[in-house]
């Protein structure tokens, strides 16, 4: 019996990760109705980018957040201002495209600057510290603090797209973008603002999952999907929805693999398509799709 | 100078033309209705004011500015603001919040929340909720407010009345000549004609994106404006 709290205890952590990974993803799709096909490989350009800023600087991958956070925050809104805001209009499918074309283009760029061999952001002892909570389930410090830090920047997204002017303005254009403009809401500005908050949230993930696992050029693509898979369980009506996601998410993969090894991600696929039936809206929808 | 000068509008949803060659003045703290059949092209006016609709012109300027091409965030923090057929509150904004994002422009001027809630006291009751749980009186009344707090010197009202009561409409219409005593300049766009003509200084039909008929509202018989708006 404890084994299986323990599996749910560990998937609820993982959850935390895939939270980050979907807010991201949540925000651009709410704001601008824009499906990153290149989310994914964003989150592991970003780890690369934190790899190397450790190994030109010599610090810790926590400390190299001050540097790759402004970095992808840039990067994110010359992004959209750049090429994105070009993509977006009636048609869903010119971004899709557009996306897709950025993944492939990052993925190569990585293989050809870094090759196909697997990296690793180096924590030191954090990352096989462990606490002890009872007999049969301890948890990873790192896992911990990974997920407390997700807790932490969904309150923190919830606390400012409820109050400050951004995040009104995030909203308003998310609910109507064309009464938006007659708001005095600048869209090109606003779309670019929330694919650079996106890309700080990549960032952060990007370097969680470099200290937590081996990444590579290829990794992204299955990341851009448990993020998907997060954000659709969850819903687009409230950030908690896609910390829900992504502990739903975290711990079926978890109880999966406690069943069987080779279940893990078959068990998170499963969930999501149960929720898909039963929820199509996810679990935190927004008014207008209620 | 006048406050908007437009000359030879042309204006047009991808390949359907909506305006034809329009004329268009108005002059500072003025009220002028706009009036017509459905597709006679009031709407498009508005539209093509704010840049929201693809538009063509000889002269398109407030007060004496070009705003040809202009994004419509830049005109509003010129000073023109529009309350839009069917009020088009934002869902997941409360009302005030609603109200409070009319004033993103940050364009400074007498118009503040706590003056809003004087001039439509029925919203401050119901300022923590959804603009879409109101009533079609209180979500108007939310819509003024809106375009109230961007302090404008222009406001562009498309169909003021369109879905609401009699005694509702009335109400609102009572709030224009406080909004006039401000020196804000009007352009109500309006099918109910008598409402219109009991507002404005001035008044221009259109009919089939043209210009019709226009004139001050005393100087119009109820025949011309007939055979103006239907076209007889």
């Amino acid at each position: 019996m404890i084994e299986w709290v323990n599996s749910i205890v560990q998937g609820v952590l993982t959850g935390g990760l895939y939270a980050l990974f979907a807010a991201g993803l949540a925000i651009i799709f709410g704001v601008m109705r824009l499906v990153n096909i290149a989310h994914g490989d964003l989150i592991v350009l970003a780890a690369f980018v934190a790899m190397v800023v450790i190994e030109t600087t010599g610090v810790d991958p926590f400390v190299s957040m001050i540097a790759v956070l402004p970095f992808m925050f840039f990067f994110g809104y010359v992004l959209q201002r750049g090429i994105l805001n070009y993509t977006l209009g009636d048609d869903l499918l010119p971004p899709l495209l557009v996306t897709f074309g950025i993944s492939i283009v990052i993925q190569n760029l990585l293989l050809e600057v870094f090759s196909a061999d697997s990296q690793r952001l180096k924590a030191g002892a954090i990352e096989t510290a462990s606490i002890k909570l009872t007999e049969g389930i301890e948890i990873g410090t790192l896992p911990l603090v990974v997920f407390v830090i997700a807790v932490a920047l969904i309150a923190a997204l919830q606390i400012g797209f409820s109050r400050t002017r951004l995040g009104r303005a995030f909203r308003a254009t998310s609910d109507d973008p064309s009464t938006a403009r007659l708001m005095g809401i600048k869209q090109k500005h606003i779309f670019g603002l929330a694919m650079a908050v996106s890309l700080v949230l990549v960032a952060i993930a990007g370097i969680f999952i470099g200290i937590r696992t081996n990444f590579d050029p290829a990794l992204g693509p299955t990341r851009l999907l448990f993020a998907f898979e997060a954000v659709i369980i969850g819903g687009l009506g409230s950030m908690w929805g896609t910390l829900a996601g992504g502990v739903i998410l975290g711990v079926a993969q978890n109880i999966g693999a406690k069943i069987d090894p080779g279940w893990q991600f078959l068990a998170g696929h499963i969930a999501f398509l149960v929720i898909l039936v039963l929820r199509p809206n996810g679990l935190f929808p927004r008014t207008r799709d209620d | 100078m006048s406050l908007l000068d437009i000359r030879n509008l042309d204006a047009f949803y991808g390949d359907f033309q909506a305006l034809f060659g329009f004329d268009f003045e108005l002059e500072e703290h003025e009220t002028v209705a706009a009036i017509g059949a459905n597709g006679a092209g009031k709407t498009t006016l508005l539209r093509a004011i704010t840049g929201m609709v693809e538009a063509t012109s000889e002269v398109l300027s407030y007060r004496g500015e070009s705003i040809q091409s202009r994004e419509a965030a830049d005109i509003v923090a010129l000073g023109v603001a529009m309350v839009p057929e069917g009020r088009r509150l934002f869902p997941s904004l409360s009302v005030e919040e609603n109200l409070i994002i009319g004033g993103h422009s940050g364009r400074p001027g007498r118009w503040s929340l706590e003056r809003v809630y004087e001039l439509f006291p029925a919203l401050r009751n119901r300022r923590s909720v959804s603009g879409t749980a109101l009533s079609g009186g209180e979500q108007q009344m939310t819509a003024i407010g809106r375009a109230l707090m961007s302090n404008p010197d222009l406001i562009l009202f498309d169909e003021l009345s369109l879905g609401l009561a009699p005694v509702v409409v009335r109400e609102i219409y009572e709030v224009l000549p406080v909004i006039k005593a401000e020196g804000t300049a009007m352009v109500v766009v309006e099918q109910d004609i008598n409402r219109a003509l009991e507002v404005a200084d001035r008044v221009y039909c259109l009919q089939e994106g043209r210009l019709a008929l226009t004139g001050t509202p005393g100087s119009l018989t109820r025949d011309r404006i007939a055979a103006a708006y239907f076209g007889t």
